[in-house]
């Protein structure tokens, strides 16, 4: 369960990018939804962290935002003979070719933040203008 | 209008870059860490239990940290070894991350230290993301628990230097079949070497510390598992994340 150090990262991550996303006025813009590469073989339940992102999102400027999860399926090649192969889950990495190990495996072990969405941010008054 | 910011950003970024960073750390100061996982009950403690005394016997300065979610008890095992030993606990927790460990080695480390083995929270799943700032990580699975140990958690096994069988002499009265274990092991890890082993008989023990001190003589390990060539993102690295509008 450590879905929810995963979602408590992806919190502090997107709250980081609200302050570089903010306009010079306005207040941090809150996420309406958050996108995640999950790769098939990154060991994260996406049913488990949804549940847990709701509960990091309290008393943030995430609260309400959806957690949108892409799954990445895995993938491998064996250089020696050009091929590339579906891993599946449980990952087999032995080249249906040659019989031989992978040389690589080229996705499946994503775990990151593709991208937020933002709702527009109420326009809040500036010290000056109180 | 809708603003859409593509962040492309690894979520154990930190972690990992504080594992880099620790790991540059300790090796400065002429220190490699050997990363255990297991399940619970797999016979990890009594293993390093007689790793550690070996260890000490051959005179190779080693220290060890053990992780549970509470109890002192395995700390009070790996004790009896002779080697400085920390108990961490976990409360609650189902891992630990490269910042923990490094709070924990502050103050605590002995100097010279050649060897740290950390004897993660027993738990196949969760360790399996964090790098601890390892050396060697080190899977293990004991005869007990079925040939198909690896396939059922395919990161822990996936992504190891060494993998270790524990109990050994339990083999037979469980059936344990070792050449169904081992093509499991290289379905997920193609070219790992896998040492089987008894710490009650004595069986194997040693074959840790004289990997894990070859790794440390070399500047790191002589597998390179196919698992950890992946891409951990797609995105090419930004300057900045690169926000846009899209109007829906």
């Amino acid at each position: 369960m450590h879905e929810m150090s995963i979602a408590l990262a992806v919190v502090g991550q997107v709250e980081s990018a609200a302050q570089a996303a903010r306009r010079s006025d306005d207040a941090a813009p809150t996420a309406r939804s958050v996108t995640l590469r999950v790769g098939e073989l990154a060991g994260v339940v996406p049913e488990s962290l949804r549940f847990c992102f709701e509960l990091a999102c309290a008393d943030t400027l995430l609260v309400g935002a959806e957690l949108r999860c892409e799954t990445v399926p895995g993938r491998a090649r064996c250089t020696p003979c050009d091929a590339g192969w579906a891993t599946g889950l449980p990952p087999d990495l032995t080249c249906p070719r040659c019989g031989g190990g992978a040389s690589e495996l080229t996705a499946g072990r994503e775990l990151e933040i593709a991208e937020v969405r933002w709702a527009e941010p109420a326009r809040v008054p500036t010290p000056e203008e109180d | 209008m809708c603003r859409v910011t593509e962040l492309q950003q690894a979520v154990l970024a930190k972690n990992d870059r504080s594992a880099d960073d620790l790991r540059a750390r300790l090796t400065a100061r002429g220190t490699s860490v050997v990363n255990l996982l297991s399940s619970p009950g797999s016979g990890k403690t009594a293993l390093l239990e007689a790793e550690l005394k070996l260890a000490c016997e051959r005179g190779v300065p080693v220290a060890a940290l053990t992780a549970d979610l509470a109890t002192e008890n395995d700390a009070t095992r790996l004790a009896r070894s002779g080697a400085p030993v920390k108990q961490v606990l976990t409360d609650g927790l189902c891992h630990l991350e490269a910042d923990m460990l490094e709070g924990h080695l502050d103050g605590w480390l002995p100097d010279p230290t050649r060897l740290l083995f950390v004897e993660n929270v027993g738990n196949l799943v969760c360790p399996a993301s964090y790098d601890l700032g390892e050396m060697l990580r080190v899977a293990l699975a004991s005869v007990t628990e079925g040939e198909d140990k690896p396939l059922k958690y395919p990161s822990a096994f996936g992504l190891a230097h060494l993998v270790v069988v524990t109990k050994a002499d339990l083999a037979e009265a469980v059936e344990f079949d070792g050449e169904t274990f081992l093509a499991n092991v290289r379905q997920v890890n193609p070219g790992v070497e896998v040492v089987f082993t008894s710490a009650r008989r004595g069986q194997g023990v040693g074959e840790i510390l004289d990997r894990a001190l070859a790794a440390h003589e070399a500047g790191g390990p002589a597998h390179h598992p196919v698992m950890a060539t992946a891409p951990q993102t797609h995105g090419h690295h930004h300057g900045s994340p690169h926000v846009h509008a899209h109007s829906h």
